[in-house]
Parts: structure tokens; C-alpha cells; sequence
């Protein structure tokens, strides 16, 4: 029931399934699980064996048939190199479960943290969290457990644990798969932190334009709350946390951490500066937790497995494990969780296999609208927090976009000021009126006026120096890298652009 | 969705059903556009009145929004990604040849209020781009064969 298989038919699969089974007699048990995240070889129908579960895809409704007949499978799913080649922590369940029964995520070893998290004093957890090394997946990189301790002892009445689900960047959908293919993992992690801080109250802020995550999500924690994993009491120990979902109204700028805060409690999403810090005066003037999805939805496995364990997964700073999103021109795309660590050139020749075009990789863009494009010589860049900063570049929420040769580089460069320009909160003027300024001089550009690049330079530097937040103080990332990877696109030497 | 002028009532009665929330306007936003399809300028000062908010207030929440409609949409809401990934597969081209074959620009609505066709920033389908959402009904790999169709399917 992940909304890329539906998107890609797996909805006619189904009624396919069920048809061909009705007219040979045969009794078929259809269960509807999440995506293992290899979306290129979406719809993927799974058939339980003895030996595992053998898969068939990508399929459609014309190739039901032969999977009764014992037609050419993919063979064991679990054998497949995509799914060997993966460190899955995070994503352990997805696909595998029911993401909305409960026993199976149980039986899963889903739970398993949360009862250990309640066995626990606060700053036991907390150091559990530090000790495993998590840092923000939402794009900052921040350490999980040090926000964690600034909320727990912030004295106040209520404080809040919110989950940043509101993952608008391009080439991203980790969030999007755990919230509809396991649910109760985010639940859980959100359960650990409400535990470790204090706080008795959860929202997970996500986008309207993720109406099957909506559903699934507000399922979930109504099953949860029946079983008292969530509520009154978690797991009979006496503590309480609530969770609810709210839904944001297409402003990009929400997902940044304070509007986000903004719109949750009803105002126009304007970024607040900082200080004072969310963890301080967050959700509601309270002590707040700001993280995203996968930093919640890792938690339950800190636990269960340990923060050594975990902690020995990953590259210098960057420990665990990553799920990376291989998304635009691929030849396979989908959701490849491994530790920190593997070259760029690795994720986007080998593993995605190239372009889907067949055409030569020009540039990939990675961290989202907000992130740099690299060029294949910067393939053998490792995939961490500090190796992508080394190269003026980010990994973000770990979104990879990948362009052939055809694309149109200043067009692009073009496209993240206007994108920018479109959802400024209007707040700083570097942001709000540098991106229209840049759309115009990139348009200037594009009309063989060289002279502009200077000027577009510039601009871009006033933007990273004097915007409050990282969308104005941002942009001049694909920008930038656009004019340095191709000068000659935007009618400037190599020598000027740099 | 019902397109329809709602009452005062109805949308007193929309109002109640999210006042036990906390921070309550965007969940009221919400469940009005919901119900009515759009929400019409007549909520505003029932809104601002159960929230002790300034008229201008609560507009200004609204406008900021680029969900919320102060007029109704067509029949059908036809939404085009166009962030990068799916730029990466021809998603330009796509929404021009949609939109050009409807005679639209974004945002517009045909001139019988059947379709209106929203620029959409990622639809979380960027493994399976270009993307779009005709009605409710996601679709991957879209093309303008694939798009006519299930428009002709929700009509
Ligand atoms: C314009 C903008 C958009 C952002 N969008 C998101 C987002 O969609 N999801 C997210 O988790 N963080 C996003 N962030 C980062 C958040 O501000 C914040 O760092 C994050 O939610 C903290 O959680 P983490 O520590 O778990 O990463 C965004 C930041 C900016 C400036
Ligand atoms: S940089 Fe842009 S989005 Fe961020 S606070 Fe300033 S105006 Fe708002
Ligand atoms: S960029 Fe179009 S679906 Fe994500
Ligand atoms: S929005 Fe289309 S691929 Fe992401």
C-alpha cells in the first residue's frame, strides 16, 4: 500500500490477483505491506514459500497469470543484490509487515525498544541517544540526544515532542515510506522521546500532499492507543503520551523547524530567529523537540539493538546508517538504507545503475532544493555529513537527483531562485527579494548577457551571508555549484565563475 | 468534495468539530475546504469571532497558505509535479503539452470549470517520475497518454 506502488498500479495487481484466483478456484491470502523501497521494480508481488518469499515485478495486471503458473520470478527477494548489499536498521520492517498490525510489528521485534526506553531513568535514555551518535536526519545534522537533554531539563508544565514530517524536498520519500509502510516504528521512536524528556504530547507535522501517509499514520496511532502503547498510560508505566497527526497547507518553508512551529499552532509559517531555541520555548512557548521522521523512526532500534551497536555502523561522524533515496534520471530508483560512508560514484553508477535515459550522468543534486549538484568528478565522495560539506555541498534528508546530459543547467540554477522567490516566508529581504533578483539576472543570463554572472555571484553571496534561515541562506547551493560545475552554460570562463 | 455555498451554520458547525485542538485555525482551514471545496470569504469572521482573532488575522494565515482556495477549484484537480527529479524526466515538457492542450496556464481552470490544472512541489514519487495526482488517484512515470486517461476516468 505504499502510494509508489499505487501510483504504479499495484491497485489493478490486486483486483488482478484476486480475479485470476476466483476463476482457477485457489484461495489466496492478499496482504497488503509497505515498499522495500526498490521502486523500479514496483508493483512488487511477493508470494510466501517454504523458502522465503520469491518475488515477482514489476508487474501489471497482463503478467498475474504466469505468476500461477509458476512463470520466471526475480527469485528470493531477500537474495536480491539490492536488499544484500543493505545495513537495514531504520527500514527493517518496511515492506516486510502489515505496517498496521501491530502483532507482526511485534513480532518483528517492534516494541522491544520502547519496553527497554520505560525500564530506563531519563538521562539514561538520553545517554543511550548520545551514545549512539544519531544525528538529525531532516538536513542540519545535529545531535539527536543533545536536543534531547536541553528539553528534558527545561523546567515547564508541558513540553512537546514534534515530529518534522513534512518532507517536501525533491528526491525525497524516507519519511513518506515509514509513515505508510510502518507506522508504529515512528510511533514508537516518538514514544521513547516523549519518555526521555517529559513530554506528554506529540504532533507529527506532515504536508497535504501525503494523503495515503495521512490515513495510514492516523490508523496506526488509533490501533496504538487501543493497545496502550500510547496514551494514558505507555505500557503500563504510568506515564503518559499523546500523538496526534496535523497536516500542513503546501508551504515548503514549514518544514523548516520554527514556521513549522508557527503553523502548527495556527500562524502564517514566518521562520522565528533564533534564540530563543525550539528545545526551550518551542510548540505553544513550550519546550519542544524538533525532529524529523527518520530520526524518531531510528530510535526504537537504538534500543533495541544497542547504542554501541548502532554506533559502529557509519563513517567518523557520521555513524549508523543512512537511507538513501535515489530519485530522477536512475535506471533503478527507490530507498537503499547502508552506513554513511559509500562514494557517490558507488550510489549513482552501480547501485541506481546509471541514467534511465542510458545517456551519460551530467550532475546529481543531493539534499534537496536546497543542495548542491556534483559532478562525476566528485564521485568518490563519501556519503557523510562533513565529506559533503568539504565539498560545498550537503547531504540534506539524503535525497539523490540524478540528470543526464541533457539537462539544461542554468535552467535549473533558474529554477531554485524561483523556487526560492515562491515560498520565501517573506521574512529577511536578502531571501525574499534576492531570489526575484535572481531569477532576473539568471534570465539575463540565459539572453548571452555574460556580464550578469558577477553580478549573480554577488547575490548569491549577500543571500548565504544575511538570510535567517537556509532556504535564502541556501539557494546559492545548486546555484552556485550549477555556474561552477558549467561555466561555459552560463556564458561565463571557467577562471570567472570561481 | 461538495462545491456548494455553505451556510452560516455549516460552517459554525465545521468550526466546533476542531475547537478541542490545540493551535485549532489550520485543522478549521482544512475541514472547511474539505467540505466545501474552497474557503469562501463568509468563514472568515465566524473563524475570527470563535478564535478572538482580527478578520485581517485570520486572512493573513490563509494567504500564506497556497493550499487554501478562496474560490472554488474545477470538478477535477489536476496536479503536476514540477520539482527536480521529476524535471530530471521530462516533467517540463509534460505539463507544457498538458497545458497547452487544455489552452491553460498554472492554475487556471477550463472554461467549463471541469478541470484545473495546480503545479505541485513533490509528490514523494521521485524514484518513478515525472509525477502527478488527477483527483485523489496518484500517477507515476506519467505521460500524456497516461494523464488523459485517468482524466477521462475521474470525469
Ligand atoms: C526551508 C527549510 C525546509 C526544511 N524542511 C525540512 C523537512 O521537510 N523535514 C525536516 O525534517 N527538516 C526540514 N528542515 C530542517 C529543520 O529546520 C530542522 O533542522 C529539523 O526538523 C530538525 O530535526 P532533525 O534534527 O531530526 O533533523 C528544513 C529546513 C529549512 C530551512
Ligand atoms: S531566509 Fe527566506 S524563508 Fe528564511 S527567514 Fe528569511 S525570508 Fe524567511
Ligand atoms: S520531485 Fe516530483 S515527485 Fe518528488
Ligand atoms: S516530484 Fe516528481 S520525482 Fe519527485
Amino acid at each position: 500500500m505504499d502510494s509508489a506502488a499505487r501510483a504504479l498500479g499495484a491497485e489493478d495487481v490486486v483486483a488482478a490477483i484476486r480475479a485470476e484466483a476466483a476463476r482457477r478456484g485457489v484461495t489466496v491470502d492478499i496482504a497488503r505491506n509497505g515498499s522495500r523501497g526498490m521502486i523500479w521494480l514496483e508493483p512488487l508481488v511477493e508470494v510466501e514459500t517454504d523458502a522465503g518469499r520469491i518475488g515477482y515485478g514489476p508487474m501489471d495486471a497482463g503478467g498475474v497469470a504466469a505468476i500461477f503458473d509458476g512463470g520466471p520470478s526475480l527469485g528470493l527477494v531477500e537474495d536480491l543484490d539490492w536488499m544484500k548489499r543493505q545495513t537495514r536498521l531504520t527500514f527493517q520492517r518496511c515492506g516486510v509487515i502489515d505496517p498496521l498490525s501491530l502483532p507482526e510489528y511485534e513480532a518483528h521485534g517492534g516494541l522491544a525498544g520502547l519496553r527497554r526506553a520505560i525500564g530506563m531513568d531519563q538521562d539514561a535514555i538520553i545517554d543511550e541517544v548520545k551514545l549512539s551518535g544519531l544525528r538529525g536526519r531532516g538536513g542540519a545534522g545535529f545531535p539527536t540526544g543533545i536536543k534531547w537533554d536541553t528539553v528534558r531539563l527545561a523546567r515547564a508544565d508541558r513540553k512537546y515532542i514534534v515530529c518534522n514530517a513534512d518532507e517536501g524536498d525533491s528526491g525525497t520519500f524516507a519519511d513518506r515510506m515509514i509513515m505508510e509502510g510502518d507506522p508504529f516504528c515512528l510511533i514508537e521512536g516518538m514514544a521513547i522521546a516523549g519518555i526521555g524528556c517529559g513530554a506528554v504530547q506529540g504532533y507529527i507535522y506532515t504536508r497535504s500532499e501525503y494523503p495515503d501517509a495521512v490515513a495510514v499514520m492516523r490508523r496506526a496511532i488509533a490501533i496504538a492507543r487501543k493497545a496502550g502503547v500510547i496514551g494514558p498510560d505507555v505500557m503500563g508505566s504510568g506515564r503518559a503520551f499523546e500523538l496526534e497527526v496535523r497536516v500542513g497547507a503546501g508551504a515548503y518553508v514549514c518544514g523548516e523547524e520554527t514556521s513549522l512551529l508557527n503553523s502548527l499552532e495556527g500562524k502564517r509559517g514566518v521562520v522565528r530567529a533564533k534564540p530563543p531555541l525550539p528545545a526551550l520555548e518551542g510548540a505553544f512557548g513550550r519546550p519542544t523537540v524538533v525532529n524529523n521522521v527518520i530520526s524518531l523512526a531510528t530510535v526504537p532500534v537504538i534500543f533495541e539493538k544497542g547504542a554501541a551497536c548502532y554506533a559502529d555502523f557509519g563513517l567518523g561522524r557520521s555513524k549508523g546508517t543512512i537511507p538513501l533515496q535515489i530519485a530522477g534520471n536512475v535506471a533503478r530508483g527507490g530507498l537503499f538504507e547502508t552506513a554513511f560512508g559509500m562514494p557517490l560514484g558507488e550510489i549513482v553508477q552501480d547501485l541506481a545503475g546509471g541514467t534511465a535515459t542510458g545517456r551519460p550522468v551530467k550532475a546529481v543534486q543531493v539534499g534537496g532544493p536546497l543542495g548542491a549538484y556534483l559532478g562525476v568528478d566528485q564521485f568518490d565522495t563519501p556519503f557523510g555529513y562533513e565529506e559533503f560539506s568539504g565539498q560545498d555541498a550537503l547531504i540534506g534528508h539524503a535525497g539523490l537527483v540524478v540528470f543526464d546530459d541533457t539537462a539544461d543547467m542554468p535552467g535549473m540554477a533558474r529554477f531554485a531562485m524561483e523556487f526560492c522567490a515562491m515560498e520565501s516566508c517573506g521574512k529577511c529581504t536578502p531571501c525574499r527579494i534576492g531570489a526575484v533578483r535572481g531569477v532576473e539576472t539568471l534570465d539575463r543570463i540565459a539572453a548571452g548577457d555574460g556580464a550578469a554572472v558577477a553580478l549573480l555571484t554577488d547575490l548569491c553571496e549577500t543571500m548565504t551571508d544575511g538570510s535567517l534561515c537556509a532556504l535564502g541562506g541556501l539557494t546559492p547551493y545548486p546555484v552556485m555549484s550549477a555556474l561552477r560545475l558549467f561555466p561555459e552554460e552560463f556564458g561565463a570562463m571557467k577562471g570567472a565563475a570561481e | 468534495m461538495r462545491h456548494s455555498d455553505p451556510t452560516a451554520d455549516d460552517i459554525t458547525t465545521l468550526i466546533e468539530t476542531q475547537m478541542h485542538l490545540e493551535g485549532p485555525l489550520l485543522p478549521i482551514f482544512h475541514a472547511i475546504q474539505d467540505a466545501c471545496g474552497f474557503v469562501p470569504e463568509s468563514a472568515l469572521p465566524l473563524i475570527a469571532g470563535r478564535l478572538n482573532l482580527t478578520v485581517a488575522e485570520v486572512h493573513g494565515v490563509m494567504s500564506f497558505y497556497h493550499d487554501f482556495r478562496k474560490t472554488p477549484a474545477g470538478k477535477l484537480v489536476v496536479r503536476i509535479c514540477r520539482a527536480e527529479a521529476c524535471q530530471s524526466m521530462g516533467g517540463s515538457a509534460l505539463s507544457a503539452a498538458v497545458l497547452d492542450k487544455l489552452g491553460l496556464d498554472w492554475g487556471d481552470t477550463t472554461a467549463d470549470g471541469a478541470v484545473t490544472v495546480e503545479a505541485v512541489y513533490c509528490l514523494g514519487l521521485c524514484a518513478c517520475a515525472p509525477a502527478a495526482m488527477v483527483g485523489d488517484t496518484l500517477i507515476a512515470r506519467a505521460n500524456v497518454p497516461r494523464l488523459e486517461r485517468a482524466m477521462e476516468g475521474a470525469a
